[in-house]
């Protein structure tokens, strides 16, 4: 077995090591962290023939470059409309080749996305966190964050020539304007329009976006009582209402528990989606009930593993 | 008796509320039903995560719905819940000195006590951990006397180091990051409350009694120090 090594030439702010997440400790204040599109970085790590939850790197349009010091080693960048530069050749991601020594691989934004995924066919090290090398990015417990002049390390790297292709993205992974919620749970602590006022009115992804959380900007959610509730639990898509009526969807290092009311929550299959907006991108939020929410979950998870199975598969 | 409300969470939980003010028979009917959940698991449940006046119930959308988690949690209400493990008492052990408990005068001066009869009522305090959240091991106790119970200041103060001992109204937590918080602070402990042990990664488990014991400087930088190097 022998390991790959890669130098990190350029990491911008917001590239981390993420596995699959760390579910189940939200009792602890833990909350599951994990990749902001789930999809994408599980079409990463199986493209090259990893778990679907190996650990892999989420790169923010600040972009990574990595130069390969060591052994060759499979990989496949996956996740929005980046592009890739591999030794000199541009193509966009949602494709696997194989890194070999000497050569250099950049990461950069193209014309949509927030984030996409380097998987790399092996076993990336990173420090692990109560099992899980997930970042949270408030503490940087996990893997963390990368650094340039750091070294990426691939234990256990294949090359996998008959992996090397392009998988473009799904339709079902494309980036949506249209979140389905389901409202509440706290959405009687809002005055009433605040509810059409969601559901009518046009908003904004705000430049205020990182893992924990985006703002929007929209009409004001006017809150209707004191800002005393005591906290509740949040989940990945709470979307909370602060007491200047400003609301924001949290997300995969959201905190655990929040006083402020949460008018709505978006749906998990949705949410993957629309992490991929940018900042100034509109999104519309309609509503849908309780139990067409479950079949939208049901649905969008029969696809998606389909999806997910043939690219496994392969070749 | 307070009133039971079921609000759906998603595709994905489903939020069980008793009212809306913290109050120790809340917070046993919380644990109770947390308990009840735990020993008798329904099919798809994911994860319990209690609050002051609710409790979270996430589930795989895949495997069950709102509907079958509300039967299951009604099922679980009407029948008399496990026996409360009585918990372990943890220690939490504080250093009362001024440049640590920067909050002290403050305090002092808002209730009419000494900083003396400050750290005397803190000590005395009768503390429960109720719940954690916000943020990896920021355990929520409840128990702070009466004499010192203020409302949290007006804006938070950046910068509060790990560690810290604060108090906002009933409620007492000691830091586990660097944050910003409108808390009151009155010491710094170098209990761990993210232990670093893998078998027992959170000192305290939801319900256990707490118990302050006062420190002097030497004995808490000599055990800040290990804390770190551990």
């Amino acid at each position: 077995m022998t390991t790959a090594r890669l130098r990190i030439t350029h990491a911008g702010p917001h590239v981390s090591y993420q596995d699959g997440g760390r579910p189940g400790l939200m009792r602890f204040g833990v909350p599951a962290s994990g990749p902001m599109d789930r999809t994408a970085h599980a079409a990463a790590n199986l493209s090259v023939g990893n778990a679907a939850d190996a650990t892999a790197i989420e790169v923010s349009p600040a972009g990574l470059a990595v130069e390969c010091v060591g052994e060759a080693v499979t990989f496949a960048v996956a996740g929005g409309g980046f592009l890739m530069d591999h030794a000199g050749s541009r193509s966009a991601v949602w494709e696997a080749r194989t890194l070999c020594a000497g050569e250099t691989l950049r990461i950069m934004p193209g014309h949509w996305g927030s984030w996409t995924y380097l998987a790399l066919a092996g076993r990336v090290r990173a420090k692990e966190w109560l099992g899980h090398t997930a970042t949270l990015a408030t503490s940087g417990f996990g893997g963390g964050l990368l650094a340039t002049g750091q070294e990426i390390v691939v234990e256990e790297r294949r090359v996998d020539p008959a992996r090397e292709r392009s998988f473009p993205c799904p339709v079902f992974a494309r980036p949506t304007s249209h979140a389905r919620v389901v409202i509440g749970p706290q959405e009687h602590r809002l005055e009433p329009d605040a509810l059409s006022a969601l559901l009518d009115g046009v908003h904004a992804l705000s430049d205020s976006y990182d893992r924990m959380g985006v703002r929007l900007r929209g009409p004001a959610l006017a809150i209707r009582e004191a800002l005393s509730i005591p906290s509740e639990p949040i989940v990945a898509g709470s979307i909370q209402v602060a007491g200047d009526g400003v609301a924001t969807i949290l997300l995969r290092d959201h905190q655990t528990t929040g006083g402020y009311p949460k008018i709505a929550t978006v749906l998990a299959a949705d949410l993957d989606r629309i992490v991929q907006l940018r900042p100034r991108a509109r999104i519309a939020f309609k509503a849908v009930t309780p139990a067409r929410a479950v079949e939208i979950a049901r649905q969008a998870a029969g696809a998606r593993s389909m999806w997910l199975d043939r690219l496994a598969r392969h070749p | 008796m307070v009133t039971l409300r079921l609000a759906p969470v998603a595709e994905h939980a489903l939020l069980v509320e008793f009212g809306d003010t913290i109050h120790d028979a809340t917070s046993e009917r919380i644990a109770a039903l947390d308990r009840a959940l735990a020993a008798a698991p329904p099919a798809g449940l994911r994860e319990v995560v209690p609050g002051m006046v609710n409790l979270l119930v996430d589930f795989d959308p895949l495997v069950t719905d709102h509907a079958a988690i509300e039967a299951a949690v009604r099922d679980c209400l009407g029948r008399p819940a496990p026996a409360s493990a009585a918990g372990t008492r943890r220690e939490v052990e504080v250093c009362y000195d001024p440049d640590l408990g920067t909050d002290l005068s403050a305090v002092a001066g808002q209730t009419g006590l000494s900083v003396d009869e400050v750290i005397a009522a803190h000590l005395g305090g009768d503390y429960r951990v109720r719940m954690y959240g916000f943020t990896p091991g920021y355990a929520y106790m409840s128990g702070t006397p009466a004499a010192i119970r203020l409302p949290r200041k007006p804006a938070a103060v950046r910068g509060v180091p790990a560690g810290s001992v604060i108090i906002a109204g009933p409620q007492c937590i000691v830091t586990t990051l660097l944050m910003p918080t409108g808390w009151w602070v009155l010491g710094r402990s170098p209990t761990r409350i993210l232990t670093g042990d893998e078998d027992r990664p959170f000192l305290f488990d939801v319900g256990d009694p707490v118990g302050m014991r006062r420190i002097g400087r030497d004995e808490f930088e000599r055990k800040a120090r290990r804390a770190v190097a551990a």
